[in-house]
């Protein structure tokens, strides 16, 4: 596999190549996958998530080029929502760390939601799997924290992120969204601003209210990303949870529970795709739902009769 | 279901600080269903030949509306060919005078979208052109 032997050679090119095609599931991916797993395991997965606008993509520009002056190779995914109209996506983090473009040691990819079927979870997962097998020391997976599918991808990581800002009634977004119980780290960015000490204590006492389970108390870090004040400590921050999730034996848990989801999205996602094809091709699926709109029959039978089929 | 998406970085290389007219092409292939990548204003075509690569365009669109697009278009191209990346189709938009196509042309340049071009005719270049 040639493609495969260029990539972890550190060709971009190759490795942008790798990432595109299992994207699109293609043949030749599968393959390249079956062989870089024994590969994986190397690079930290760290998450980054939060509200539009908190300054995520800067911050991960900061913290990349703290990361990089220990000579650190560091790969970015930045997720931005496609449209569930055309699906087509408009993708700007890039914007925010074009300096970061011409260094060798630093691979970045945007990638669309794509919406349905759990297309994001997949693409983040073959893309993070090629880029551990390729030797980075650090992936960032930098997504919007708002839908579920968010938090799903958040859920892969080693270390979770959760950048909040003074001034949006986060305090109460936090308890709703149930943001709280996914970060391992909490950083109060633009805390140049009113409402950030305010923000912080609030902050502290929803985590004080936390059911005690690990040994990991989860910091609260201030930053102004765009001055690059206190970067450096959220670096200390995540390379001292890596230590605990090691030392704590929680890495492995983690890791080994992380393997269990992603196989069973991985059979779900190619099973949906499975049975979409196989229905579309059928040309009765239009019929029986006909059928079940006119009451002749009811959609508890039609699914049973659906799954009892394809599974012969 | 390997349906093959398009997708397209906008970038605006040089000392020119105007991006509404890139910002109304990246919306409007968008709206035509590409992934669009902004690379935000001025950009070196170093910067953008090596996000072009990372993010394994098609295409790359740059608009430039300083003057100096006979340099930059060009430099685009070339150091796309130099990086193995050749197959990406380039074009550009922006205030350019119609002497100047030819050159760009024949630098690599696949098209020329001047002021006034109705975005349905760039989308329509860009679908039919990709491989």
């Amino acid at each position: 596999m040639e493609l495969l032997k260029e990539a972890r050679n550190g060709n971009k090119r190759a490795i942008a190549r790798l990432i595109t095609l299992a994207e699109s599931e293609a043949e030749e991916a599968s393959h390249a996958l079956q062989q870089l797993y024994a590969y994986t395991g190397g690079a930290h997965i760290v998450g980054i998530t939060g509200p539009p606008g908190s300054g995520k993509s800067t911050l991960t520009d900061k913290i990349v080029k703290k990361l990089r002056k220990e000579d650190k190779k560091v790969a970015i995914l930045a997720v931005d929502p496609t449209s569930p109209f055309t699906g087509g996506a408009i993708l700007g983090d890039r914007v925010r760390m074009s300096d970061l473009n011409l260094d060798e040691g630093v691979y970045i990819r945007s990638l669309g939601t794509r919406g349905k079927l759990g297309g994001l979870s997949k693409a983040v997962h073959y893309a993070t799997k090629i880029l551990d097998a390729c030797d980075y020391d650090y992936i960032f997976i930098e997504t919007v924290g708002v839908g579920q599918s968010e938090v799903d991808i958040v859920k892969t990581a080693d270390t979770t992120i959760v950048v909040m800002v003074p001034g949006l009634g986060d305090d109460i977004q936090a308890i709703k969204a149930g943001i709280l119980e996914i970060g391992d780290l909490f950083i109060v960015n633009k805390s140049d601003r009113d409402g950030a000490n305010r923000l912080s204590i609030e902050l502290q006492m929803m985590l004080d209210l936390n059911a005690v389970k690990s040994e990991w108390t989860p910091p609260i870090n201030m930053t102004v990303a765009s001055k690059s004040e206190g970067v450096d400590e959220v670096v200390e921050k995540i390379k001292n949870h890596f230590v605990y999730l090691q030392e704590s034996g929680e890495l492995t848990v983690r890791r080994r529970q992380r393997l269990e989801t992603e196989i069973i999205d991985l059979v779900i996602q190619k099973l949906t795709t499975y049975m979409t094809k196989k229905m579309s091709k059928e040309g009765s699926y239009e019929e029986e739902l006909n059928r079940v709109f006119n009451k002749e029959t009811d959609p508890y039978t039609l699914v049973n009769k659906m799954l009892n089929e394809s599974l012969k | 279901m390997a349906e093959k998406l398009i997708r397209v970085l906008v970038a605006k290389p040089g000392l020119d600080g105007h991006d509404r007219g890139a910002k109304v092409v990246a919306r409007a292939l968008r709206d035509a269903g590409m992934e669009v990548i902004y690379t935000g204003l001025r950009q070196t075509p170093e910067q953008i030949a090596a996000a072009a690569v990372q993010e394994d365009v098609n295409v790359v669109c740059l608009s430039l509306l300083s003057g100096a697009h006979n340099h930059l278009f060009p430099k685009v191209v070339q150091l796309l060919k130099e990086k193995d990346a050749g197959d990406i189709l380039v074009v550009g938009g922006g205030v350019i005078p119609d002497a100047d196509i030819p050159y760009l042309k024949e630098n690599g340049i696949a098209e020329i979208f001047t002021p006034g071009t109705p975005t349905s005719k760039a989308i329509e270049f860009i679908t039919s052109h990709v491989q």
